[in-house]
């Protein structure tokens, strides 16, 4: 365990390095989160009532932009690429660990980084905003604690989903192909594109099956004060589900994969 | 230590001629050809040797080592290090060896090296005494101490590759594996890498296979040699052996004063004759060097005199022809 930590953190040290790339990721992410709000606002002043707030939208799209580095599924290592295409995995075959809660720690380390470096500037920005812009503290502190642990799950799960996509690299030699296709529907199904709650009803049963929203969506509308009650509970047993089922399924599919691993040349 | 019984692998390499027809045809079936990249290899190494594995580019030595080191699953075949099955005890086997892959990197790039020695610390479970004392040794004798705290990304090649070599050895592995360890090293770090290499064999003894395709390595450091040449054991004996067997001829040169008369002894051919300089080629099963130089100091007033075995490149480079590989 204490190797796993000792990944986890390196690779967390490592990656508090890049300010500037953390820098200009906030600028982008300030912009984004005003024209997803502006599109809204548009889009509530012309149309009825629908079946999330304005207001709680808001709350979404900024916790969303804050916690990109959580949630996105896009997000690529270059490094496990490289380990995977150029076979600098050699090394980490001859280290006495298994090879899926390696990586794991190396990812979750990577996106903690990259979210410690940008959440807290973007929130700042983003509450003294003025209306309807800005983002409203939650509802009581029961919310905001079921949002943090609701959030931290879906942390892993979405770790857990990168890892696969690299497996998937195993057979594919490319990393091309598997993050883009998990990656526009990964972020549609996780209401990053359209929100979950203005869906039909159809698509939004199968949000609720499939394993991305509980990352980039649920968290944050528990932080709104969308989703309340019960619904919390379930959610959250939801992703402990889906967050064993990962780890089952990815240790078994790694290993599997690993008997066919090919490290040529040199 | 190391037992090597009929370890066989092959890969599946994909093949397509030049152009676009060809290209398409691929698409539609793909062409490919299987390569044995080791053939019924066996081979038993004791603790403490040092062994120099040897062959030209392709001929299955990294394969053999990462199938040692338990990256690659042979398609059949036996290997036992230390009573252990590499490939399906790993995580149990690597605990007990040191691997360096010349081509590739295990340090993190853009951390300081010591964050690299810092995290194999806990991945081998290394106990803070052991560690102290192998940083304390590999410091001295790898000369490393001053750039720990330097990143990766700023140190020249002699400085990683010496950082890389240390990191394999953190954990005091009873088995090294050594992957073409000096490619791209100055005259200084090689005989510095060699050195500590043997220092590490005498006094750990620790067991080292080493593959390279720099001779004067093997040549300084192993008293064994395996040769491998299209995936197959080719020739595994003692250097000192080999050397006696391959290196018929021994060359002399004399340096002396003018000399116009045209010089002849027995048995011995002259490849180069100049006024104040003569090569000979001596094929030392039939005549004696000694015999030789007696009749040179008889015709000639030496200056200085000069015999050579022929340089070890050259042996491989025979062997290499006469197993047509």
């Amino acid at each position: 365990m204490k190797a796993y930590y000792a990944y986890f953190k390196l690779s967390l040290l490592k990656n508090l390095q890049y300010k500037t790339a953390a820098l200009a990721g906030m600028a982008t992410q300030l912009f984004f989160g005003m024209v997803f709000i502006m599109i809204f606002e548009a889009f509530y002043s012309l149309s009825g009532p629908q079946p999330i707030g304005f207001d709680q939208l808001v709350q979404v799209v900024w916790l969303q932009q804050a916690f990109l580095s959580f949630i996105m599924l896009w997000q690529r290592d270059s490094e496990l690429n490289d380990m995977i295409v150029k076979g600098q995995i050699a090394y980490e075959l001859v280290r006495p660990n298994k090879l899926f809660p390696f990586w794991y720690f190396k990812l979750l380390g990577q996106r903690l980084a990259g979210g410690l470096l940008r959440f807290f500037p973007i929130i700042a920005i983003a509450i003294f905003l003025p209306e309807p812009y800005t983002l409203k503290g939650p509802e009581s502190w029961m919310t905001l604690v079921w949002s943090l642990v609701s959030l931290t799950l879906g942390l892993l799960v979405i770790v857990g989903i990168s890892m696969l996509i690299y497996i998937s690299i195993f057979y594919t030699l490319s990393p091309m192909g598997s993050f883009l296709l998990v990656g526009v529907f990964g972020e549609f199904f996780a209401g990053l594109t359209i929100p979950i709650p203005l869906m039909p009803q159809w698509l939004q049963t199968l949000c609720f099956i499939l394993p991305f929203r509980y990352g980039g969506d649920l968290p944050f509308r528990i932080y709104a004060g969308h989703i309340k009650g019960s619904d919390i509970v379930i959610g959250l047993a939801m992703q402990v589900t889906w967050l064993l089922l990962i780890w089952l399924g990815g240790s078994w599919w790694m290993n599997k994969s690993l008997k066919r691993v090919v490290v040529q040349g040199g | 230590m190391i037992h090597v019984e009929n370890l066989n692998k092959s890969f599946k390499v994909s093949k397509r001629a030049q152009g676009i027809r060809a290209a398409i045809g691929s698409f539609i079936k793909p062409n490919f050809e299987t390569i044995e990249a080791v053939r019924n290899l066996s081979f038993h190494i004791d603790p403490g040797e040092i062994v120099g594995y040897i062959g030209p580019n392709g001929a299955g030595k990294s394969t053999t080592i990462k199938m040692m080191s338990g990256i690659l699953v042979p398609d059949s075949g036996q290997c036992l290090i230390d009573g252990k099955n590499p490939w399906k005890q790993r995580v149990d086997h690597v605990k007990n060896i040191g691997v360096v892959f010349g081509q590739r990197s295990q340090l993190w790039w853009d951390v300081p090296v010591v964050d690299s020695f810092e995290l194999l610390k806990n991945i081998y479970k290394i106990e803070d005494k052991t560690y102290k004392n192998q940083m304390e040794l590999l410091g001295d004798s790898l000369a490393i101490g001053d750039i720990l705290t330097t990143p990766v990304r700023q140190l020249s090649l002699g400085q990683r590759m010496r950082c890389e070599i240390a990191a394999s050895l953190l954990h005091d592995p009873k088995v090294l594996f050594l992957d073409e360890p000096t490619i791209g090293l100055d005259a200084v770090s090689k005989l510095g890498v060699r050195k500590f290499i043997k220092t590490l064999n005498r006094e750990k003894n620790t067991t080292v296979i080493l593959t390279t395709h720099d001779m004067s390595d093997i040549d300084a450091l192993a008293n064994r040699m395996l040769l491998i040449g299209k995936g197959q054991l080719l020739l595994d004996g003692s250097l000192q052996d080999i050397k006696k067997q391959y290196f018929k001829e021994k060359t002399v040169i004399v340096d002396h004063f003018e000399n116009k008369k045209v010089l002849k002894i027995p048995g011995v051919t002259c490849k180069e004759q100049e006024i104040n300089r003569s090569v000979f080629s001596v094929p030392v099963n039939q005549v004696k060097v000694s015999d030789v130089i007696q009749s040179l100091a008889r015709d000639l007033e030496i200056i200085d005199i000069e015999v050579t075995n022929p340089d070890v490149e050259n042996l491989v480079v025979d062997l290499y022809k006469e197993y047509n590989i």
